[in-house]
Parts: structure tokens; sequence; C-alpha cells
């Protein structure tokens, strides 16, 4: 089986982050938190990742909540 | 051992309370923000579903628009030292506690207009007085929600119309009603909501916060580290960060988390119909009493869980020590920390004696108190 690909959402702040995992996981989207990867300078210590598949869903389902995020980064 | 301090701080916590701080302490430990370990994240989980849980309670749609003080104190000074400017007006009320009027003292000197705007001897506002002491430099009014001297309610929603009509921001200061009484920031247009964990939302001491209505922003009562941006030497802009600056009161947070998640399961009509109860059956055994002078509008629909009165003859402190060392009732007396609404009642300089319940307070607690009450009086 192959591993999927990833991407990353990074967040301004952790809180952001913990506020956009529980939405994603509320839509039944996979996701996971995990350290700020470090080639990706980063503006808190935790991201979400996510399966490249999913990055559409990922992207709207933060916007119609409001979340903001810092950026999103193809792993 | 009867407990009737619980204007001061609630006592006993429900035990879900101890139980998640307990847990935390145990299981969890960890900083948030900082690291990004499983512990840490566990520990912004904690945070974060306190945020959430307040929001609920008050209807405030972005969680993250809640910035965790230390208590009602830090919040309201976070809210009026960071919003007001020298030659700004702000609008308060005669039955502020000394958290509202020496902040604004305080700016006063520093050239803020201070209008403070009477309230009737029950404690009451009349909105419309508010509307006629705005002025060209009014920004802000600044109210509490219920008195801690009396527990006379303010009418928050008629005032907060008229703050949105002026385009000036209403901050309430919710520590004697939060959890106790119902609070909705968009029902009620308050754009400042200032919170104390410690009384009837049944959090630890150490606890409250402050929410920010989008569009306000505040200058930081502190700067430092908060975990995000530690390549930037300067305040971050984004919230709750922007206002967060140092370790939070992690364990604390816990506690408020499943104090506030207790009262939502609760369900606060329920906790409210019970205290509008025992309050009654209070006034119901005191007002009747010779010798006895009950203060407030004494009107339930208008008054939170606490009584405040005074025996003829006796000084308050005298009643205060009665009670504790001959009937275990503990309450508070004196000035209740709010000059300003013991001018307004008429009971500058030397206070009243204070009874204050909660959800655990009980019928034969109410009793008990009546029956000592009386005792004394009828020496
Ligand atoms: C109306 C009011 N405002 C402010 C406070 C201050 O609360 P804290 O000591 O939690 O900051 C209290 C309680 O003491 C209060 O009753």
């Amino acid at each position: 089986m192959n591993k999927p690909t990833y991407g990353v959402v990074l967040f301004h702040s952790t809180q952001a982050a913990i506020k956009a995992e529980k939405i994603l996981k509320e839509a039944e989207i996979k996701i996971k938190l995990i350290p700020v990867p470090r080639h990706l300078s980063s503006d808190c210590g935790i991201c979400l990742r996510f399966e490249v598949d999913d990055v559409l869903a990922v992207k709207s389902t933060l916007a119609s909540k409001n979340v903001q995020t810092a950026r999103i980064h193809q792993l | 051992m009867i407990y009737m301090d619980n204007a001061a701080t609630s006592y006993p916590k429900p035990d879900v309370v101890i139980q998640a701080m307990t847990d935390y302490m145990k299981n969890i430990g960890a900083n948030s923000g900082r690291s990004s370990h499983r512990l840490a994240i566990e520990a912004g989980h904690i945070i974060y579903e306190t945020r959430e849980a307040i929001a609920e309670l008050f209807n405030i749609s972005d969680p993250l628009r809640i910035i965790f003080c230390s208590n009602v104190t830090e919040a309201l000074n976070l809210a009026m030292r960071g919003f007001l400017k020298p030659d700004d007006g702000v609008i308060t009320s005669s039955i502020e506690h000394n958290s509202v009027m020496r902040p604004l003292r305080a700016l006063e000197e520093e050239g803020v207009e201070v209008t403070v705007v009477n309230c009737s001897s029950q404690g009451f506002l009349e909105p419309r007085e508010i509307q006629a002491a705005i002025k060209a430099n009014t920004k802000l009014i600044v109210l509490n929600h219920a008195s801690n001297v009396i527990g006379s309610i303010l009418p928050v929603a008629e005032v907060g119309e008229i703050a949105r009509q002026n385009d000036l921001l209403l901050l309430l200061d919710a520590a004697q009603t939060g959890g106790a009484y119902p609070i909705d920031v968009e029902a009620m247009n308050i754009d400042l909501l200032a919170f104390t964990g410690h009384k009837a939302m049944y959090g630890p001491q150490g606890t409250g916060g402050l929410y920010i209505r989008e569009g306000v922003d505040l200058k930081p009562l502190k700067w430092g580290g908060t975990g995000s941006r530690s390549d930037e030497e300067r305040q971050p802009d984004f919230l709750p960060d922007r206002y967060e600056s140092g370790t939070l009161n992690i364990v604390g947070l816990a506690g408020l988390g499943a104090g506030v998640r207790f009262v939502l399961a609760e369900g606060e009509d329920n906790i409210r119909g019970k205290e509008k109860n025992l309050t009654q059956k209070l006034l119901d055994g005191l007002t009747n009493l010779k010798g006895v002078t009950v203060y407030g509008g004494l009107d339930i629909d208008r008054q939170v869980g606490l009584v405040s009165f005074n025996i003829d003859g006796l000084m308050p402190s005298e009643v205060g020590f009665q009670l504790d060392e001959e009937y275990e009732i503990m309450c508070r007396v004196g000035l209740h920390c709010a000059p300003a609404a013991h001018k307004t009642i008429g009971t500058f300089p030397t206070g009243t004696v204070r009874l204050s319940l909660s959800y655990f307070t009980t019928e034969e607690e109410i009793g008990k108190t009546i029956e000592a009450i009386t005792k004394i009086a009828s020496k």
C-alpha cells in the first residue's frame, strides 16, 4: 500500500490549530496535529497534517468556520 | 457549617472541578503552546475546551476571542486601560465594585473623563440616565451586571441598545452573574465581557477572562512570550496570543472548564430558578423581622442570590462574628470593596451584613440562617 501524500496547515497560534483540529474532526476529515516540520519555519509549534486529496475539503471547511490559517504546504 | 459567602467565592465546588484539576496535575502537567509533544497538545486541548464551554455559556461565536486572565479585576484593567485614551469619556454607575472604580480613578488622573450615573437607593439604574450622560467624547460604558452589595440586576440589554445607537462600547463586569444569570453577548450588545471564574462559574480562584468583540482593538496589559512567532520581538496581533503572554493557569482552566460544563449540564434556567427560590425564602424570613433592615428592591426578578441587611444597634462586624462563632454561619460584613455603592444605598461607612448563596445551598441552610438572625436580632 502506498503511503498517502500529506500536506500541512500552519496557524498563527496553538489555540487556532486546536480549534481547526476540532472542526476538521467533526467534518470527518483525517488529520493529525504534528510538530511543524523544521524546514517550514513557523508561527507556532504545531500544525495540522492532512492527506493531500482532502486539500479542498480542508480549505473550505476551515473557511466556512472562519478559522484563520497562516499557510498551507505540501510535504 | 453553613457557607453563605458565595459572592466572595463559591464553595463547595462541584466534584467534577476537583477531578479535572487533579487529572491535569497527575496525567498531563505540561505547558501549552511552547512545545509540540503529545502532553503539550493535551494541555492545549484543555485550554481550548474551556474557551469553548465559556463561548457556549455567553453565546460567543469565536472561542479564540476569549482572553484568559487571573480574575475579573485583571480583565477589567485590560479592557479599560487598553481602550481608553486621555480626553476620552467613560460612563459608569454609582454601584460599581472597586475593580471598576479604582482603574477609572487612575485613568482620570491620566486625563480620561469619568461620569458616574447615580442608581436609586435600591441599586437600580434607569437606562435613560445613561443616555442623558453621553457627551461628544464618550467612548465607553462600564457596568456591573449585578451589584455585589445588594444584588440588584442592571438593565444591560437596554444599555447595550443605547451603546449601539450611540456608537459606544459596552463593557460588562459579570462577576456576580456569570453562570448564575443568563448572559448573551449578542442579544445584550456586549462588546467587552469581563468574568471571573471562581464564583458562579464554579472554577477555582485565579481564573477569569475577557471576551473582546471582533473589530475592537485594545492595547495589551502585558507583553511577553506566547510560544507563537518566536522569531519576532514584537507582540503578535492575533488573538488570543496578543493578550495572553506568559504561561497560563492551566490547572485552574481545567477546573474552570469543568465548572462551566457543570453549569451548562445543570441548566442555567434551573440554577437561576433554584437560587431565586432560595433568595425569596431568605427575603421572606428577614424582611418581617423587627429591628432588621433589608436593603435593595426586594424584587426577586431583579436580584441575584445575595441579600444585604443590618440589625438595629449592632455593627455588621458584631453580627458577622456572632453568626460565625455561635451558629457557624459564614458571611461577609462591611463595605464589600464598593464604597460608592454603599453611599448610594445609604450604608456608608458602616456597611452591611451580606449573605450570598449558591446552587449548592439548601432550604434547610436558609431556614437555619433565618433562625440565627432572628435570635441575634431579638437579644
Ligand atoms: C461586581 C464585582 N466586580 C469585581 C469583583 C472582583 O472579582 P475578582 O476578585 O475575582 O477579580 C467582584 C468580586 O469580588 C464583584 O462582585
